[in-house]
């Protein structure tokens, strides 16, 4: 007995084979998809060389596509800029008064900074140079906060560098194609940023949880933060340079203190990448503890 | 008679519209649009379009575009790689394999039918994410997020039955 005794069999079991077939596509995706995942989570610098890959063929693509959006949201920052011109020249007029007393102290702190410089025989910071470029991707917040942009390897963006806007502190470059790169904000699940608390001057670490508000962790014990403190980053870990402005302490409680960055995510058109020429931590991404795994191991060896 | 090679090409690209409408969708939910609070809760445009193309023209939608929907949305957002493809492939599975109930029903009902897809969507995604980076994820925008794709389902959904209408007809 087999299935060509008649053509009727087949004609029966095509449809059976054609469901099993699927079935089985199906199986091998869902299977495919798991794996991807596994693989992402014991071996990153495959995946992200995946994901850059893939963002920097699309880049074209998301670069001509937003240019319109962006003209379209030019325009209407545009009426609201007009419509609220009055009210914005009062404040700037306060502003600007406040300010020139401002620049007045500045100067003469300069010429004292001068002064005390040539005494000591300081040693000045590397001039940062820095490059411009257009968000070109905006990639959602809850589950991962972070924006694409149109620069790259061949403009001179390296893993690593500070992303900024004339706000405040934007994220780190995460992963460099040559014409496009990927900046994690501040606020994503993943970014540990060390930071100064100012006045005072103490040190913590800046973490995102995905929400507007990150928080500070691993504070000193003895710490006193007030609300409304500002936050700058440390330098610490070689990272960042110091002093770039982040936030300002929004909320202090018993368990958490959480940040307001100065930067508006909504308003992300262009940002400023820093180049200092500090490589610091890059190549080992901090986790959760902000030691790298292979940190982490090394210290669980040492220890036994 | 046999066609000439240019009606099959015209039906060969009529056929593949619904993949690249759905690749589209993805590009235009990570474009930067600058709406105060959007960038929290962007919407999952493409989980419309695979819940769509699954109820109505599984043929012209194969699993294995769900997969490569779901991976070009991983890396434009930044998630990690294989959760999306795991998801919009789970979701296209599903639905495919309810085509004998959803078929010819009301609109009404495919609503519904996508907003209980898409709540499981959310919430195994929700769940993957977690694990993936041993933290909780605030459920609060999670939330808000799928109540934003369900609403928009109705207008995405509209848009496509038109193309239906005007181009797929005949293919």
């Amino acid at each position: 007995m087999g299935l060509k005794d008649s053509p009727r069999h087949i004609v029966g079991i095509a449809q059976p084979v054609k469901t099993m077939a699927q079935r089985f596509t199906f199986l091998v995706l869902v299977l495919a998809a798991v794996a991807m995942m596994i693989l992402g989570k014991a071996d990153a610098v495959l995946t992200d060389r995946v994901r850059v890959f893939v963002t920097d063929a699309a880049a074209p693509v998301l670069d001509v596509i937003s240019r319109p959006v962006e003209s379209v949201n030019g325009l209407i920052q545009e009426a609201k800029d007009l419509y609220a011109i009055r009210t914005v020249n009062t404040e700037l007029k306060k502003d600007n008064a406040r300010l020139l007393q401002w620049q007045t102290v500045a100067r003469n702190l300069e010429s004292e900074n001068t002064i005390l410089r040539g005494l000591l025989n300081f040693v000045p910071d590397k001039d940062a140079s820095f490059i411009t470029a257009r968000v070109i991707a905006d990639t959602g917040g809850v589950f991962a906060n972070s924006v694409l942009l149109n620069a790259g390897e061949r403009d001179g963006l390296r893993k690593g560098q500070a992303a900024i806007t004339g706000q405040g502190l934007v994220g780190r470059v995460t992963g460099v194609g040559r014409r496009s790169s990927r900046i994690l904000l501040i606020s994503d699940l993943n970014s540990r940023i060390p930071v100064m608390v100012q006045p005072g001057g103490v040190r913590a670490i800046l973490s995102g949880d995905n929400s507007d508000q990150p928080r500070l962790i691993h504070l000193p014990p003895s710490a006193v933060v007030g609300r409304g403190d500002r936050v700058v980053t440390s330098g610490d870990g070689g990272a960042f340079p110091p002093g770039l402005p982040v936030g300002r302490v929004s909320s202090v409680s018993e368990k958490d203190i959480f940040i307001r960055p100065f930067i508006d995510r909504t308003r992300l058109g262009y940002v400023r990448v820093l180049d200092y020429g500090l490589t610091g931590i890059v190549g080992s991404p901090p986790n959760h503890s902000g030691i790298s795994a292979a940190d982490e191991k090394r210290l669980r060896n040492t220890k036994r | 008679m046999k066609p000439s090679i240019w009606s099959r090409l015209d039906v060969l690209v009529r056929k593949l519209t619904p993949i690249v409408l759905t690749l589209l969708l993805v590009v235009v939910s990570v474009m930067p649009l600058h709406v105060p609070g959007l960038s929290r809760v962007v919407p999952v445009l493409p989980l419309i379009a695979i819940y769509h193309w699954a109820v109505y023209r599984s043929e012209l939608f194969p699993a294995y575009a769900a997969f490569g929907v779901g991976i070009l949305q991983d890396v434009f957002t930044g998630a990690p790689l294989g959760i999306n493809a795991l998801v919009f492939v789970l979701v296209y599975g599903i639905v495919v394999s309810q085509h004998r109930f959803l078929f010819g029903k009301s609109f009404a009902v495919i609503w519904i039918g996508f907003g209980l897809v898409a709540g499981a969507a959310s919430a195994v995604t929700w769940v993957l994410i977690s694990i993936w980076n041993l933290a909780v994820i605030e459920l609060s925008a999670v939330y808000i997020q799928y109540l934003f794709t369900f609403g928009l389902f109705p207008g995405v959904a509209w848009l496509f039955l038109r193309w239906q209408r005007l181009v797929l007809k005949d293919v």
